[in-house]
């Protein structure tokens, strides 16, 4: 029964990784930061999304101060911000999050506001369902580990 | 190399806790770095702040066998941090970064950098990392050895602390080694004992070669001249207590070492910001569009000024420079520096027609047509892209400057009305370097520049190197064609003569141009069209993944909002850049299928395509009323003829595209070609009607 249910929890995982393959919203890095994951670093993967999580909310609500400061909009400051949320989505595999910043950074740099604005409104869009749906992983992984856990002792 | 078949054995060892020192102020790409190199079994360190990474280098200078550093940080410079290691520790050091603009790798190249890693960095690549270490110390052996053996001290001192660090191939070792011919004390359990062993290495103390320090080094050394500069004048200059002649000896080699290293690339870049001179930095900072964008920030700090040496070349010419290497196939003397004072007078004229090529050729020995950076200011459009013509050639060596009468069609000149300073400029400067990849890529930046909507940002990216010959020509076309957006592609014709160096110009204005992505497409489009297509394909490959980005912008700018995700993701967005990119790509698509594989680059357009998958034809794409648009369309039908009937199956190219992405990508793709379709021949008709 515990076993059937892990079987299922891992097929859900399967199913929700492969979704968001397809959609683009992970790449191939993702596929790597879990082969870093082992016995040594059994929560690597959470870890370092958790580090991302914190990190990329921090610059989405510098990003979203720095433009909606009408007076003066710093877009080289929103520069920089977008190069680091650049290079943290990259390495967590997060695709479409990183595409849009690259969009972003073009209208930004071209002092373009408007273009910024909408650049940032899909950003948080693609951050939230990014979120969402990592979440949604962990909690299955979690599942998984617990109907695991449970298994174990009734095996022995 | 018979020092690696010795440490062979040993070598299976060494990268085995080779110990690093990572720095990166982003938490997330330091974690996933250090997991990384954990794997590799490396021995790690990380730290956020360069400051912290400087101060713990200080501290113990064989603690650390190479260091990784992010470039963009927010306490120090990452440049100013690879200098510093480079100067004070003389570590193998390794940048890091999320962007991969090829000005920036040509910084951190010239300022001394082993290696250029591109975020997110994979463990295949992190598993050769160790080889920069063993490159190093073999390379300070080998001129220890040469130099004749100044002292043996001679890396013993501060700089060469690190290398004993490594595999047992420590300078003192290596100096002992290379003393007794036998290598084989490398080795890293040897190490500490080779230090206690060898007498003739012994503990001298360290001399850091602080930037003061290695300031007063160079004065001295300039003062007597680089060929006359012997180590016991240099220290009665110096005039530093505490200084030994050993140690000024070793140290004078290194930097001899270094010069020619990069005497190439800095005299390039010498002229460059000579000739930009200090107005360099308001055009530079311009057109952050373009690379130039990029360009400027470098040429800002116009580094070559500074006492350290390896800030030497500014950097901002050397972003622009496409190939150092290849410039640096005459390093210029010393003398090289002296033609700072000369592009003073280009900058400023760089709005005007006025070429002076003949002057600044002559002085530059049209040799290479180094970056000429053009730095005009079109009126018409944004200042931003003001790059400085420059007529750089980088005086490599006196070979006589091209002709400037290189037969460039004027056409191309004409053609740029509104930039008609510009194109007098560019086919000036293309005739005085004639360097194909320079040419293509001055152009590949004007037509950048042009292409974008209000553009007149010529981006005059042309490091190249003497290989030019049609290539200006045809580039010089290109960039006629481009910088009138509107101009039909006749010029392409005329334009594309020389795809290959415009290849390697496209492909670098394609990293370049962040911003300019269309334009970029748009030259690539056009140099398409030329035997040579595989080349340009590659760039235009890379244009199109730029061109991704560059739509997914254009379709955020206009209109987005009309296209408010519904249910589905923003994919509504992304398709109509999906869209946008389809005729680009099927261009491309046709000279794809004759071409080898772009397929890393064609991969990016195509996970750009993925985003979009959903059928959603967005009418955006229609609004598009820039030019830029139309532009594009334009040149890419005008470009490419035969091409353009070629636009409808979006699907060829798709199965072109390598990768498993690909087949996703294609079945997604054949529900969109109909609409593609239909949006292409809108764009047609849309493109047609303004550009024509």
């Amino acid at each position: 029964m515990l076993g059937l249910g892990a079987d299922r929890l891992r097929a859900d995982m399967n199913r929700l990784l492969a979704l968001l393959f397809h959609q683009g919203v992970l790449d191939e890095q993702f596929l790597q930061l879990q082969q870093l994951q082992d016995e040594s670093s059994p929560n690597f993967v959470s870890e370092v999304v958790n580090i991302y999580f914190h990190e990329s909310e921090k610059l989405l609500r510098n990003l979203r101060a720095l433009l909606l400061d009408t007076e003066l909009s710093d877009y080289k400051k929103m520069g920089i911000h977008l190069n680091q949320l650049m290079g943290s989505s990259s390495s967590i595999g997060a695709k479409r999050v990183r595409n849009v910043c690259v969009a972003f950074r073009a209208a930004s740099e071209q002092n373009n506001r408007a273009g910024c604005l909408r650049a940032l409104e899909l950003l948080e869009h693609e951050y939230c369902y990014l979120k969402n749906k990592l979440h949604e992983l962990f909690q299955i992984e979690q599942q998984r580990a617990l109907s695991a856990g449970i298994r174990y002792p009734m095996q022995n | 190399m018979t020092v690696e078949t010795t440490v062979d054995d040993r070598r299976s060892q060494f990268p085995v806790g080779m110990r690093v020192l990572a720095v990166d102020d982003d938490p997330t790409c330091l974690k996933v770095l250090e997991t990384l190199l954990r794997r590799c079994q490396y021995h790690v360190t990380t730290t956020s702040q360069a400051i912290m990474a400087l101060k713990m280098l200080r501290e113990n200078k064989n603690k650390f066998d190479l260091v990784i550093s992010d470039v963009h940080m927010p306490d120090m410079d990452g440049f100013k941090l690879l200098e510093l290691v480079g100067l004070e520790m003389d570590l193998p050091v390794i940048m890091l970064s999320g962007n991969g603009d090829t000005k920036l790798v040509m910084k951190g190249i010239t300022h001394g950098a082993c290696d250029y890693l591109l975020k997110p960095v994979r463990i295949e690549e992190l598993k050769n990392i160790w080889q920069h270490v063993i490159r190093r110390k073999k390379f300070d052996s080998k001129d220890c050895k040469n130099s004749g053996n100044q002292d043996k001290s001679h890396i013993g001192n501060g700089e060469g602390g690190p290398e004993s660090a490594e595999t047992g191939n420590s300078d003192q070792n290596g100096k002992l080694n290379k003393k007794r011919k036998d290598q084989d004390e490398d080795e890293d359990e040897d190490r500490d004992e080779n230090d206690n062993d060898d007498p003739s290495t012994q503990k001298k103390p360290r001399v850091v070669w602080s930037v003061e320090l290695h300031r007063k080094f160079v004065a001295a050394v300039n003062q007597l001249g680089i060929d006359k500069a012997v180590p016991k004048k240099i220290l009665d200059l110096m005039n530093v207590e505490k200084l030994t002649r050993e140690n000024v000896a070793s140290h004078l080699q290194k930097y001899r070492l270094y010069l020619k290293r990069i005497s190439c690339v800095a005299n390039q870049q010498a002229n460059m910001v000579a000739a930009l001179g200090s107005s360099d930095s308001s055009y530079l900072r311009m057109s952050s569009m373009n690379g130039l964008g990029s360009y400027t920030a470098l040429s800002g700090s116009v580094q070559f000024q500074s006492p350290a040496f390896r800030s030497f070349p500014p950097s901002g010419m050397i972003g622009r420079l496409n190939t150092p290497a290849g410039m640096g196939l005459h390093c210029l003397p010393s003398s090289g520096r002296l033609q700072l004072g000369h592009p003073q007078n280009l900058s400023n004229s760089t709005d005007q027609v006025k070429f002076h090529p003949a002057t600044v050729l002559g002085k530059h020995n049209g040799n290479m047509l180094q970056r000429m950076p053009v730095s005009f200011e079109l009126d018409q459009q944004n200042s931003k892209g003001v790059t400085h013509i420059g007529e750089f050639s980088t005086a490599i060596d006196d070979t006589p400057i091209f002709p400037l009468s290189n037969g460039l069609p004027d056409a191309k000149i004409t053609g740029n009305s509104s930039n008609s300073a510009l194109a007098v400029s560019t086919s000036s400067m293309m005739l005085g370097n004639l360097q194909d990849d320079q040419c293509g890529r001055k152009f590949g930046g004007q037509s950048s520049v042009s292409m974008t909507s209000l553009k007149s940002e010529f981006c005059s990216p042309l490091p190249d190197h003497g290989r030019c010959t049609e290539n200006w020509s045809s580039s010089a076309q290109l960039s006629g064609y481009q910088s009138n957006s509107l101009l039909s592609g006749d010029r392409f014709k005329q334009a594309s003569t020389h795809p290959s160096s415009l290849r390697d110009n496209l492909s670098v204005m394609a990293s370049q141009m962040g911003s300019n992505r269309f334009d970029v497409s748009s030259v690539t489009s056009a140099s398409t069209q030329f035997q040579d297509l595989r080349t340009d394909i590659q760039g235009q490959q890379s244009a199109i993944s730029s061109n991704a980005g560059q739509t997914i912008n254009e379709a955020l700018i206009h209109g987005w909002d009309n296209q408010k995700p519904d249910s589905t993701y923003p994919s509504n967005i992304m398709c109509s850049s999906m869209n946008s990119l389809m005729p680009v790509n099927d261009a491309m698509g046709p000279l794809e299928q004759s071409l080898d594989s772009k397929n890393s680059i064609f991969d990016r357009s195509m996970d750009f395509n993925l985003i979009g998958q959903s059928n959603y034809v967005d009418p955006l794409i229609m609004k598009h009323d820039e030019v830029e648009k139309p532009t594009m369309e334009t040149s890419l039908r005008s470009k490419q003829g035969y091409l353009l009937d070629q636009k409808r199956p979006q699907g060829s190219y798709i199965s072109n595209t390598v990768g498993s992405l690909e087949d996703l990508v294609s079945a997604m793709m054949k529900q969109e070609q109909d609409k593609a379709k239909s949006m292409e021949g809108e764009f047609d008709a849309y493109s047609l009607g303004p550009s024509m």
